[in-house]
């Protein structure tokens, strides 16, 4: 496209300025990694206005040779579908920095490196379109991550730390194995456009759809994989259970979006079924482990487990309603659990404590921080007007089209967060203080009104005004849904073989919602369909 | 018998490092206190003439002395290897004699015979070869074994390695002469013809090439012939501990192809099924019982039994497959192999807890507090030794993986992998306990990294191949993929 290196400053931008902080003063580490993750953001919104929304294409692609022994490319590129990921990450990642302004004391220099150097692995990570460097960037992570939640983490952090890292460990290995299967199957390539344009036999899909589930499942993380979840997220520091759940979880979900889709289109529709089952399992599961919970951080924590599978439900409705809703829910589920995170870092050090029963009735003494509460808990419960319930609205009428007693049971998951989050804040915001300390509480101050008032503001802006952010992925979501699902006229006879008939409905309304797609037409959407069907 | 003074031109390298040694034997006696430096400065100088030498020598094959000796590819990587690791040792002793108070000018004399003893193995082409270059380094070995004489675990090492090695040794020349029975010969070319016209109708064929795996089974420490690594890795001082895990295992792997790609490559079938049982059991036993070790160098010394189980997966690959690409692989892995584990035992050397050394894992709690470099370095060896990008461990990981799935061993790949994972928990416990845990010990005894300009130029050149080997490995494959088409 244009000829500037776009993707290659904004990755390594970051790993630059990691080895620039070892050489500045002590006093001025924070400002120059705040310069640094702001300088990055700078440079990815262009990206924004530049990308080609008519255009299901890669583009800024950049391409050079590597590891030609191997035919291993540095190939580079973004489509509607990790544009907006990449943006969320670049906005986060400024207020994880602000974050920890004073609650990271200790060896700032490196803590900063870490967060750095996590910037640039999970932006390497949605860019990369060759598969040995995707798995690079997916694995240099670990490290990272494993420092943050190891060294400046909670009291039980070095359990939490090791369990994080050799769960992902140990389904990413499978990973690699299904990357070189597909090397040999896939004519002595690790390009992933290339890959997921061939067909591979049935059986070799299913094989390889394992692998690739063993490392895009424990990230996720889905239901029987998610115990690591709960204590990596309680254990690291604020900025940590930031990335991990605005960040990293969504690698997970992009993994299948982007390989198991559309490389194993057969072994994905043959394990819808479970796939489904495991997602309305982790909505179900998720809500009411957090409804038990009495501390914020692991509230949290559970809550993710059902917002992501959500996200992974709508991925394997197959229809553009179903996917573009999951795309979105994991922008929105970055953007919203963020904030719940940065607010419970917030409280945390003011108190001392992240147990609800330890603050309770925090709106006398702090109006700002209960207000921004208040709106980060309502987007996370789908409140209209908010983005989350533009996503999981979508997700759930994608999820309508293929069965209704699915999408029934997935709006349990809707009514739960309800109940949690509205039980939260009916205690944390507007309970009646246990008298003693709390006056005391100074409220948000510049700091952190800056950290938390732009997540607040892009909650607003998504929720009442989605379609930019739906104008980018649509051709991208409809390239992937035309690789899982054949378009009608070309393969008439693959609808004889094995498609569900309840995904055909889908499919016919797909087209037919093409022309009325959008937010408000999300609504149209879910009548039209009434309409067509039989 | 032909030989002609051309030939021993082509040597000079051999030649000039047995020289080297016989001058620093000859000179430590005559030199007193600080002077015995000059033995060091003579050791390196002679490496570095040779490394010019041998670079010369990357062309194609020549056999001399009537075909006992080749000069090709081949050899001369495994001597570029060898001669850098050598270099390495050196550099690292000197600072680690001077804290043991090891004052022994014969050691550099030793080092020198044992690289002499493993040029001769990579470039024989004879079997009897092979077996005075296996003699000449394992004697200097179990000299170095056994250089802390007031250390009773030191000496106990020494005897321990000298009684099984020299076992092994006999299995191996037993092997030899079996072969020479059934084929009629000791040079490798000849008993490839042999083999390749009768294939493997004589049972004495069999029984040799399994005689020759255990042989060669002992040198490469791989189960279940590894007894006695841990005890002697762990005995010996650590610097030469260090010089066996990567020298020896480098030297006993370049002869070691040789002999089963070149001489046996008839037997591929047969030799690759014993040598898939082996790497499994390896990687098994590597792996798990590392877990359990309280000791960084019995750690290290399972952590290379488990390696060189990885690098197993490529030769097993290589007997299933044709092209050479599997053995390339095993090549790869063992170069970026030497770079991790050499830097991991130059820490380990240098970490001193008053007069001894550190090596209880405890002994490095905390170590990020007080050396944050040594500690970060430690870091990207063990993460490299996990195999975890982008650091050289994983590039050698992916080489050895892709070579067993092209041989159609998906299932290998993933149970090495599965390993791969598994062992990242007992790397990982080590950066745990530097990073994650604080310093107990704040008396003058606490461990504490002894730094030096020798330890410093050893850590920078190895930290240095992790790094940019595993982000740009691409001249390394290119030499090692010239260097194994002489085998085919």
């Amino acid at each position: 496209m244009t000829g500037f290196p776009w993707l290659t400053v904004l990755i390594f931008l970051p790993l630059i300025g990691a080895v620039v902080l070892f050489t500045v003063k002590d006093s001025s580490v924070r400002l120059v990694a705040l310069g640094i993750t702001v300088a990055d953001l700078l440079i990815s919104l262009p990206l924004w206005w530049l990308f080609d929304a008519s255009s299901g294409q890669m583009q800024f692609v950049e391409f050079a040779r590597w590891i030609p022994t191997l035919s291993i490319n540095y190939k580079l590129g973004l489509d509607g579908i990790s544009l907006p990921l990449i943006i969320m990450t670049t906005v986060l990642m400024p207020l994880c920095v602000l974050i920890s302004w004073h609650a990271i004391e200790t060896r700032v220099r490196s803590f900063m490196a870490m967060l750095l150097i996590m910037e640039s692995a999970m932006i390497g990570v949605f860019c990369a379109l060759d598969f040995v460097l995707f798995y690079v960037f997916w694995e240099a992570m670990l490290i990272p991550m494993y420092l943050l939640i190891g060294v400046w983490g909670g009291p039980n952090r070095i359990y939490a730390a090791i369990k994080f890292f050799l769960y992902t460990l140990a389904g990413s290995v499978l990973l690699l194995v299904g990357i070189l299967v597909l090397y040999f199957q896939g004519g002595h390539t690790f390009d992933i456009l290339q890959l997921s344009q061939r067909s591979y036999g049935e059986a070799l899909q299913i094989w390889i759809f394992f692998a690739f589930f063993a490392a895009f499942a424990v990230k996720v993380p889905m239901f029987p994989f998610h115990t690591w979840l709960p204590d990596a997220h309680v254990e690291a520091p604020t900025a940590g259970s930031v990335l991990l759940a605005s960040v990293l979880l969504k690698m997970g979900t992009y993994g299948f979006l982007r390989f198991s889709l559309p490389m194993l289109p057969d072994a994905s529709r043959l394990f819808t079924p479970l796939m489904v089952a495991l997602s309305i399992v982790a909505i179900i599961y998720g809500a009411y482990m957090a409804l038990a919970q009495a501390d914020l951080k692991k509230l949290i924590a559970y809550s993710s487990v059902s917002h992501m599978g959500f996200v992974t439900l709508g991925l394997f409705m197959f229809n553009i309603q179903g996917i573009e809703g999951a795309v979105m829910q994991m922008v929105n589920h970055g953007i919203t659990t963020g904030g719940l995170f940065l607010c419970v870092g917030m409280i945390y050090e003011r108190t001392h404590s992240r147990q609800i029963a330890d603050n309770i009735g925090l709106t006398k003494p702090m109006p700002r921080y209960a207000t921004l509460l208040v709106i980060f808990a309502l987007s996370s419960l789908g409140l209209p007007g908010t983005n989350s319930f533009v996503g999981e609205f979508m997700v759930l009428v994608g999820t309508f089209l293929w069965s209704k007693i699915a999408a029934a049971l997935a709006s349990l998951g809707i009514i739960l967060a309800a109940a949690y989050l509205l039980w939260m804040i009916q205690r944390v915001a507007f309970g009646i203080p246990a008298a003693h300390v709390l006056p005391k509480l100074r409220d948000l101050n510049l700091r952190e009104m800056v950290t938390l008032v732009p997540l607040a503001v892009l909650i607003f802006v998504i929720g009442l005004f989605p379609n930019p952010v739906l104008t980018r992925m649509h051709m991208s979501v409809e390239k992937v849904i035309a690789r899982v699902i054949p378009l009608p006229q070309e393969e008439t006879s693959a609808l004889n073989q094995q498609v569900p008939s309840s995904t055909q409905q889908g499919l016919t309304a797909n087209v037919d919602l093409t022309i009325s797609r959008g937010t408000t037409s999300s609504r149209l959407a879910d009548l039209s369909t009434k309409e067509h069907r039989p | 018998m032909t030989f002609s003074v051309g030939d021993l031109f082509l040597i000079l390298p051999e030649l000039l490092v047995i020289t080297a040694a016989c001058v620093v034997l000859v000179l430590d006696p005559v030199l007193r206190g600080p002077s015995k430096d000059s033995l060091v400065w003579v050791s390196l100088g002679t490496l570095a003439i040779c490394m010019g030498l041998t670079a010369s020598q990357v062309s194609g094959p020549t056999a001399i002395f009537s075909g006992l000796v080749i000069i090709d590819a081949y050899g001369a990587f495994w001597k570029l290897l060898l001669y850098f690791v050598t270099g390495l040792t050196i550099l690292l002793s000197y600072s680690y004699l001077k804290e043991e108070r090891l004052y022994f000018g014969e050691y550099y004399g030793f080092i020198l015979l044992a690289l002499a003893g493993m040029m001769v193995m990579v470039s024989a082409d004879d079997l009897l070869t092979i077996y005075l270059g296996t003699e000449l380094m394992s004697l200097s070995l179990y000299v170095m074994t056994g250089l802390k004489r007031e250390e009773p675990r030191s000496l106990e090492a020494s005897a321990k390695y000298f009684v099984l090695g020299a076992f092994s040794s006999g299995i191996l020349l037993y092997g030899i002469s079996l072969l020479y029975g059934a084929t009629g010969s000791t040079r490798l070319p000849e008993i490839a013809t042999v083999i390749a016209g009768q294939g493997l109708s004589d049972p004495l064929l069999l029984f040799s090439t399994i005689l020759l795996a255990v042989g060669f089974g002992f040198k490469l420490a791989v189960v279940p012939f590894h007894m006695w690594t841990p005890d002697v890795y762990q005995g010996a001082p650590t610097s030469v501990t260090a010089f066996m895990a990567v020298a020896s295992k480098a030297a006993s792997f370049g002869a070691f192809l040789r002999v089963f790609i070149e001489g046996l490559g008839g037997l591929k079938a047969n030799w690759s099924a014993i040598f898939l049982l082996l790497c499994i059991a390896t990687l098994l036993i590597g792996n798990i019982v590392a877990l359990i070790q309280t000791n960084v160098k019995r750690m290290l010394a399972y952590s290379s039994i488990a390696h060189a189980g990885y690098a197993l997966i490529g030769v097993v690959a290589a007997g299933r497959m044709e092209g050479s690409s599997g053995i390339a692989s095993v090549l790869l892995y063992l170069a970026l192999y030497t770079f991790m584990t050499f830097g991991a035992f130059a820490i380990v050397a240098m970490l001193r807890k008053g007069n001894i050394e550190g090596e209880e894992i405890e002994d490095f709690t905390g170590l990020s507090k007080r050396h944050p470099l040594a500690a970060l370095l430690m870091l990207i060896f063990m993460v490299s030794l996990a195999g975890i990008p982008p650091t050289a461990g994983f590039v050698g990981k992916l080489y050895i993986f892709k070579s067993a799935v092209e041989a159609g061993m998906t299932w290998l790949a993933a149970l090495g992998l599965i390993f791969a994972a598994i062992s990242a928990y007992f790397y990982l416990r080590l950066v745990m306990v530097m990073y994650m845990r604080e310093p107990i010990d704040h008396s003058d005894t606490a461990p504490h990294v002894v730094m030096s300009p020798t330890l410093s130029i050893v850590l920078a050149c190895t930290v240095a191949g992790v790094v940019i080997f595993g982000v740009y490995p691409n001249p390394l494959v290119s030499f090692t993929m010239q260097a194994v088409l002489i085998l085919k």
